[in-house]
């Protein structure tokens, strides 16, 4: 519904060591801060990159969730092409995806 | 005094934080060039370098987005990354208030600019600052122009920001120093990382290297990401640049590295 308030979720927590600890003791209660459909929140609290990069979310900004999610790059790829395979393609922003599911570009 | 560098550089946090992907060859190239850069850059002298980057929400989103900032702290903190992630090491970075200041208020006589007594730097200015300053010694003034999130600034918008700074940095008595960040093409932090349109990069630094100011600005934002990607739109720092410099550009490196996933370039500009 609100990619903007979806962003701005992980923008404050891209930034802030406070609400990156209040994320980690409780992420569905870090949530209740942003108004979110049921569908983004979960996507949170589940640390569902994949659904994320398709909600369209900015790879500059997913790219520091990936990482404090402790992915590693390939991975945190992966995730991405997963989620546009499991939930269709990227439904808004400008980061959709531009190559075939499979195709590693970098080899990662 | 006057500008007396002006460079454009990569800034794609994978040059540090995936470093050991890249070839032997690629890397020693890259980081090369950026230790060629960061001897001519003290060979001139500095006082202050102003780092015009393409920030990526470390410090301005879409609740108030400024097309154009300038910082004007006393310290800047950064890299706003895990310096695990991205192997480079926090630092306090000096500013200089005073210096800032001057310079804003020269610019603002033709463009409206944001400025910012706090600043966080992210990969955009940190992974430049690891190759160009590693003691950090340097006085930094750092600048944005918005990349990221559309609306984006005109192409000629950028190019008049580019101006002013030139017209600033011949306004204060110090020696300024730019240098501007950006990638060419590349879908960064996307499932298409690694894309690279080298014909189309290599175009722009045809454009670039001759400051064919027509040419330059001869780029409608649907073309740039179709061709370049969203990483694309970073062309401005590099128009900036080339406006401030109005010389013609040395490129020192240019590789598409796919694991970088941009087409790392190194380049330098005469100013006259």
């Amino acid at each position: 519904m609100s990619l903007y308030t979806l962003s701005k979720l992980l923008y404050t927590l891209n930034r802030d060591d406070g609400a990156k600890a209040r994320f980690k003791a409780d992420a569905h209660a870090f949530t209740q801060d942003f108004v979110l459909t049921d569908e983004e929140r979960q996507a949170i609290v589940n640390r569902d990159i994949g659904l994320l990069y398709v909600l369209g979310v900015n790879g500059q900004i997913l790219m520091h969730f990936g990482a404090l999610c402790g992915l590693e790059w390939s991975d945190y790829l992966q995730r991405m092409r997963d989620g546009v395979k499991d939930h269709g393609p990227v439904r808004a922003g400008i980061y959709a995806m531009t190559t075939g599911i499979d195709e590693k570009v970098a080899g990662a | 005094m006057t500008l007396v560098f002006t460079g454009v550089c990569s800034h794609a946090p994978g040059i540090t934080g995936r470093s050991e992907r890249a070839t032997q060859a690629q890397r020693d190239g890259l980081y090369g060039a950026f230790a060629e850069m960061r001897v001519a850059l003290e060979a001139t002298k500095p006082d202050a370098i102003i780092l015009l980057a393409a920030e990526h929400f470390a410090n301005f989103f879409m609740n108030n987005m400024p097309a154009y900032a300038l910082g004007m702290g006393a310290v800047y903190e950064g890299p706003i990354e895990d310096p695990e992630w991205l192997r480079i090491p926090k630092r306090m970075a000096k500013g200089d208030p005073d210096l800032s200041l001057r310079i804003i208020k020269e610019m603002l006589n033709s463009v409206d600019v944001a400025y910012c007594e706090e600043w966080q730097f992210d990969h955009g200015i940190m992974v430049p600052l690891h190759f160009l300053d590693p003691n950090n010694e340097l006085t930094i003034i750092p600048g944005n122009i918005n990349c990221q999130g559309p609306p984006l600034t005109p192409l000629h918008r950028a190019w008049a920001f580019g101006e002013a700074i030139r017209r600033a940095a011949d306004a204060v008595p110090e020696r300024i120093a730019l240098v501007a960040t950006g990638g060419i093409s590349h879908w960064p932090a996307t499932p298409d990382s690694g894309r690279i349109n080298e014909d189309w990069d290599r175009d722009f630094l045809d454009r670039w290297l001759a400051n064919d100011k027509d040419r330059l600005l001869d780029y409608t934002d649907a073309a740039t990401y179709a061709e370049g990607g969203q990483g694309g739109f970073e062309i401005r720092t590099f128009i900036a640049a080339a406006a401030a410099a109005g010389g013609r550009g040395t490129l020192h490196f240019y590789e598409p590295i796919p694991i970088f996933a941009v087409g790392c370039t190194v380049a330098t500009m005469e100013i006259v």
